[in-house]
Order: C-alpha cells, then sequence, then structure tokens
C-alpha cells in the first residue's frame, strides 16, 4: 500500500484530500456520511471579523461541466466560529485549515490574530474578496495589493499561513512570487473565475448578484496550468484544486506541483467524492508501484 | 442516521398528464426516515447538480418513496427517461417537514400545480379531517384529485380557465371561504405568488400557516449555504437560513416575502 500522506509547512496531513472552503461548511452535515477524519484535511467556510449574511438569492446556477455561485461571504463572524464551530472540527483528528477573508487587511488580520490563540493547525487567506479601502478590487487582483494583505496577516500570526489565490489575472506568477515574499508559508489555487449566465427568457441574470464564480470540472485544465506555473515560479508548497474529480484528477494536480488538493464542486454531486478520491489515488500508486504519493509532486515532464 | 445517499431502483413509472411524471423508488432506508414535507435529491446521470424534488408519498411497510415531478428542463427530462429496474441516485430524505398535528380537527391542504404532490403524505396523515385544495391553469394539468380523495380528503379542485373542477379562479377563492370555518392549520405548496397569497389570508384570519418553498440548490444538506431564504425570527431579526436544512417548510409568518 502506497503512503498517501504528506507535509506542508510542518503539518502532516494523512492523505492529499482536502475539501474545499465553502463546499463543507464545518463538516457537520458530512459526518451523516463518514467519518471526517478519513479526510486529510478540512478547509472550512471563509470567516470574516463580523458575522455576514451573504447575497441575495438565487446564489446557483448550473453550467456546462461546472456551476457558478454567489454565496457571497455568508457566516458568523470570527468569535462565533472560534467558540461553535473550532472545538468540535478540532476533535476530528484531521487537519483544519481555518479559511479567512476581510475587506479590508486590517479585517483580515484581527481575523488571524484571533485564530493565532486556537489550536487551528492553518490558516487560508481567501484573497479573492473586494478590497473596500482600494475601490471594490479583489486583494488577490494586484500584486501590491495581495503583498500588502498577505504582510499584514503575516504580522498578526504565527500559525502557517497559506495565501489563496485568484486566477482572475493576467499573471498568476506574479501575485504567487508577491505573496511569497510578503511571508506566504503556502498558496492554495484556484478559487473560482469569474463567470455570468443569463435567463433568455427573462433576460435576467440567473443569479440575483448578475455574476458568480465558476467551479467543477470546467475550470480544471486551467487549474492545472496555473498550478505548474506557479510551481516553476515560487519555492513555497502548494495546495492545488479547482475542478477535481477522480483521483486521476487529483493525481494530475500533484504532478503539475501540488503538494495536497482541495476538492470543491464535486462534494454537491457525489458527497463521497472525497473519499472515493482518496481510493483511487492509493489504486493508481498501488498499480504502479509508487510507495508514496510524494514521489509524484511535481514530477511532470514539460515538452 | 438522518439521511443517506445511495442508488435505488424504481420500481415504477407513470405518466400522469402532459410531461409530469409519478415515479415509485424501493428505497427502505429511505422510506423509515422520510416525512412529509421533506424532498430527496437526485443526481440525474451525467449532471454535476442534484436536483431537488419533493416527497409525494411515503410507504414505511413496502419501503417504498413516491415522487411526482413536471418536465422543466434537461435535468428532470432525464429523471423522466428512467424505465422500470433503473437506477436512481439520491440524497434523502433530506429538509425539515411539515408538523403534523395530532389534536387538529380540520387543516386545509393548498397545492398549487405541481404543489400539490407534497401535500399527498398531509392527505394520508389527515384523512377525512383534511380538506385539499389544488389549483391548476386548465384541466390538462389536473392531477392527483383521487389520490387525495383516496386518502380520505375532501377536494376542491380550481382551474384558472374553468375547464375542470367546481371552481374557476384561483385557490384563494376557495381558501378565503373555508378560513371563516374553524381551520386548525393551512398546509401550502406551490408558485411564490400563490404561498404570499395563502400566507396573507392566514395572517389575515390568524390561522396558522406552513409553506413549503424552493430555491436553486447544490449540496441539499446545508453546507454551502447556496439556498438562501430570507427568515425572520421571534425578534424580528432578519436572517438567511437555508431551504435544504432550516425548510423547505417554513411558518409562513417568518417569511420574508
Ligand atoms: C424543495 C424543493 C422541492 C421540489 N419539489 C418538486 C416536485 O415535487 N416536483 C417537481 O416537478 N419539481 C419540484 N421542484 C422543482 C425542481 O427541483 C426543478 O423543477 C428542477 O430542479 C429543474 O431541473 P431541470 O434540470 O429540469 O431544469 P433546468 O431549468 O434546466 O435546471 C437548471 C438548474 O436550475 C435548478 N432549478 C431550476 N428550477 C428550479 C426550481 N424551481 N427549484 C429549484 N431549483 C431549480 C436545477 O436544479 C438546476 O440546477 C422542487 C424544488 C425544491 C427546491
Ligand atoms: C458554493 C461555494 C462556496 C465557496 N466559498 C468559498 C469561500 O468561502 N472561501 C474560499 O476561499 N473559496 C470558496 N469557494 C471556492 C472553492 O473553495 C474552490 O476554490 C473552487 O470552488 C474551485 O474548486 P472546485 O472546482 O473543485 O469547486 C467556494 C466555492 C463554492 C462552489
Ligand atoms: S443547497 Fe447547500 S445549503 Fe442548501
Amino acid at each position: 500500500m502506497a503512503d498517501l500522506s504528506v507535509n506542508i509547512c510542518g503539518i502532516d496531513f494523512k492523505n492529499p484530500i482536502i475539501p474545499a472552503s465553502g463546499v463543507f461548511g464545518y463538516g457537520r452535515e458530512y459526518e451523516e456520511f463518514y467519518s471526517l477524519s478519513e479526510l486529510g484535511g478540512i478547509a472550512t467556510k471563509g470567516t470574516t471579523a463580523k458575522k455576514r449574511t451573504g447575497n441575495l438569492a438565487p446564489r446557483i446556477a448550473e453550467t456546462p461541466a461546472g456551476m457558478l455561485n454567489s454565496v457571497g461571504l455568508q457566516n458568523g463572524g470570527i468569535d462565533n466560529f472560534i467558540a461553535q464551530e473550532l472545538p468540535n472540527l478540532l476533535q476530528k483528528n484531521t487537519v483544519i485549515l481555518a479559511n479567512i477573508a476581510g475587506s479590508t487587511p486590517e479585517e483580515c488580520a484581527e481575523v488571524a490574530s484571533k485564530l493565532d490563540n486556537t489550536d487551528v493547525h492553518m490558516i487560508e487567506l481567501n484573497i479573492s474578496c473586494p478590497n473596500v479601502k482600494q475601490g471594490g478590487a479583489a486583494f488577490g487582483t494586484s500584486c501590491a495589493m495581495a503583498e500588502q494583505v498577505t504582510s499584514v496577516v503575516r504580522k498578526a500570526t504565527s500559525k502557517p499561513l497559506v495565501v489563496k489565490l485568484s486566477p482572475n489575472v493576467t499573471s498568476i506568477t506574479e501575485i504567487a512570487k508577491a505573496v511569497e515574499s510578503a511571508g506566504a508559508d503556502a498558496v492554495s489555487l484556484i478559487n473560482t473565475l469569474l463567470g455570468m449566465r443569463i435567463d433568455v427568457n427573462t433576460r435576467r441574470p440567473v443569479l440575483r448578484n448578475n455574476v458568480g464564480g465558476l467551479s467543477g470540472s470546467a475550470i480544471f485544465p486551467i487549474a492545472v496550468r496555473m498550478v505548474w506555473q506557479v510551481a516553476n515560479a515560487v519555492q513555497i508548497p502548494i495546495i492545488g484544486m479547482g475542478g477535481v474529480t477522480s483521483g486521476e484528477n487529483a493525481i494530475e494536480l500533484m504532478m503539475a506541483g501540488a503538494s495536497a488538493v482541495q476538492v470543491g464542486m464535486a462534494v454537491f454531486t457525489d458527497p463521497y467524492a472525497p473519499i472515493k478520491i482518496i481510493n483511487q489515488m492509493q489504486e493508481f500508486l498501488d498499480n504502479k508501484n509508487i510507495s508514496s504519493v510524494r514521489e509524484i509532486i511535481g514530477t511532470v515532464q514539460p515538452w | 442516521m438522518k439521511y443517506l445517499q445511495g442508488k435505488y431502483p424504481v420500481i415504477n413509472k407513470q405518466a400522469l398528464a402532459h410531461d409530469v411524471y409519478s415515479i415509485l423508488i424501493l428505497c427502505p432506508e429511505v422510506a423509515k426516515l422520510a416525512q412529509a414535507g421533506q424532498f430527496v435529491h437526485i443526481l440525474p446521470t451525467g449532471f454535476g447538480l442534484r436536483r431537488p424534488i419533493s416527497i409525494a408519498g411515503i410507504d414505511k411497510k413496502n419501503g417504498v418513496l413516491r415522487i411526482v415531478f413536471v418536465i422543466k428542463g434537461n435535468g428532470t427530462k432525464a429523471i423522466a427517461d428512467l424505465k422500470q429496474g433503473d437506477f436512481i441516485d439520491m440524497i434523502a430524505p433530506l429538509g425539515h417537514g411539515f408538523t403534523l398535528m395530532p389534536e387538529a380537527e380540520h387543516v386545509v391542504l393548498v397545492g398549487g400545480g405541481i404543489g400539490v404532490p407534497p401535500m399527498l403524505p398531509l392527505a394520508e396523515y389527515y384523512g377525512e379531517k383534511a380538506t385539499a385544495i389544488s389549483g391548476f391553469r386548465s384541466f390538462q394539468q389536473v392531477i392527483l384529485q383521487e389520490d387525495l380523495e383516496n386518502y380520505g380528503a375532501k377536494t376542491i379542485c380550481c382551474t384558472e380557465d374553468g375547464s375542470a373542477g367546481a371552481v374557476k379562479g384561483f385557490v384563494t377563492t376557495p381558501l378565503e371561504q373555508l378560513l371563516t370555518e374553524s381551520v386548525d392549520a393551512v398546509f401550502a405548496c406551490g408558485a411564490l405568488p400563490m404561498l404570499k397569497a395563502v400566507a396573507e389570508l392566514c395572517k389575515r384570519n390568524k390561522i396558522y400557516c406552513e409553506v413549503s418553498m424552493e430555491e436553486r440548490m447544490a449540496c441539499g444538506v446545508g453546507a454551502c449555504l447556496g439556498c438562501a431564504c430570507e427568515i425572520k425570527n421571534a425578534d424580528g431579526e432578519i436572517n438567511f437560513l437555508h431551504v435544504c436544512k432550516n425548510g423547505p417548510v417554513f411558518n409562513a409568518e417568518e417569511v420574508c416575502w
């Protein structure tokens, strides 16, 4: 049996598979199906300083091989997360990545500093949210803003800091280098791509927010490309995601350079997707007599 | 265990009207847990997102659930194409259903169009204590009146064009009349304008009302926060709750119409 364990920033994962932020809540709903301890880790729903209500419905639209969402950052705020969700999660014998966000660098830092006093394993900073201090453009869309928010959050916590990159940029490698230089311990990518659907009968956008984030198989090739490019640009580890639905997809992202893999929309299609992906990876490695999944990281042989 | 995912055989499929199908699914573990007003989250083969469909019949003894649905787009078309013996992938039973009130003496079930099917398990529970008002556009859409009567419910069928049933017009006309009598509760499912009108009538007559809401869903279990619905609590505070977990059935007074 191949060894599936990986280590990222000094944290041991029993396997590389992590349900992605926003699709798994805080794990409670999926415990009905399987033990959370089977997972490599869990990335929790994005948490902000204060409670947020999120966007108006409809928030979901189906698209070819994917979906759009405009949930927004609906969450109960960091104090609620620390009091109501984190203690339960920390008993599940899996790595907890607390995904955080904010409208200003200071808000992100406030959330991170509160987590610094907890036993959470890692902080995943989502920089795809609008920066209200800079006219609402997402932090993750300019090197300067990405660098600034990362360095402010870096000062607020000594936890391993994973910065989650937005793909809605001209050069993801430049952003990755900027957050690396600002003190990120790792990067995760990709977040959703901005998309839109219109109901041609009503001439109304399907989403009440007009636009939303595209995820699912449709974005997988983009994720592979971006992980590969970033792997060639930075020294820090990469957590890859975007459209992963099978063990082979996960292996492919790891060959592109990811040390672990998050699974998003696939959980909606099949709640057992993360477990099946773990088993399929095991099978793939065993069939090829590869003794550890770590051996495949970044081993793509480009032409 | 509250809900589970599995592939279950279709044991019967029937066309009830143009593009409207009734399917019986053999799923004893699910049937055992199911309650009136809950739904199943079906994955049509080849799709990425599941389709929520209300439970229209619960036969715990034989382990069978019934669903009734209309073909709306490609997903429901794929479900309608299933044949007897095919397997249906679903997560079920999901959501918070209708309140069953053992002491109630008279309840009114209001179904509009494809909102009629979820009234069936209520008709079974309340039997002769139920009056079921159903509304349809025209005679071609009329479904399930006999099924409601077989459970003992009194039926009042309305069509907008008067081509079938005792009432020409909307469900609110007979409902308004009934509410002047003694009614313990009203349970409703249908299009939003209908639900809103029913909720207003009940509020005016101070009668308890529950409505089954619809929203676009992804996870179906309460994790993704996709199916938001504005609900106000007892203190008047408004929150986005979730149709798949906190609903689909809500107290009509709490819905922000
Ligand atoms: C709790 C609940 C119970 C329901 N019960 C029934 C029932 O018993 N019988 C029945 O015929 N229909 C029911 N519906 C509506 C049914 O879910 C939709 O008609 C169906 O999802 C349409 O899928 P489609 O692929 O055919 O249509 P498309 O329009 O192609 O679907 C595209 C996307 O939009 C979603 N969608 C479209 N319309 C709706 C809708 N009204 N509600 C939620 N999602 C929608 C689909 O799920 C899919 O993700 C219910 C909906 C909810 C929320
Ligand atoms: C419904 C939904 C909610 C999401 N919420 C968040 C979030 O709160 N924070 C975040 O960083 N990413 C969020 N994401 C993005 C995912 O974590 C992931 O980056 C993206 O969906 C790509 O992966 P996938 O194609 O496997 O879904 C969300 C995605 C979906 C579908
Ligand atoms: S569909 Fe995910 S929370 Fe309701």
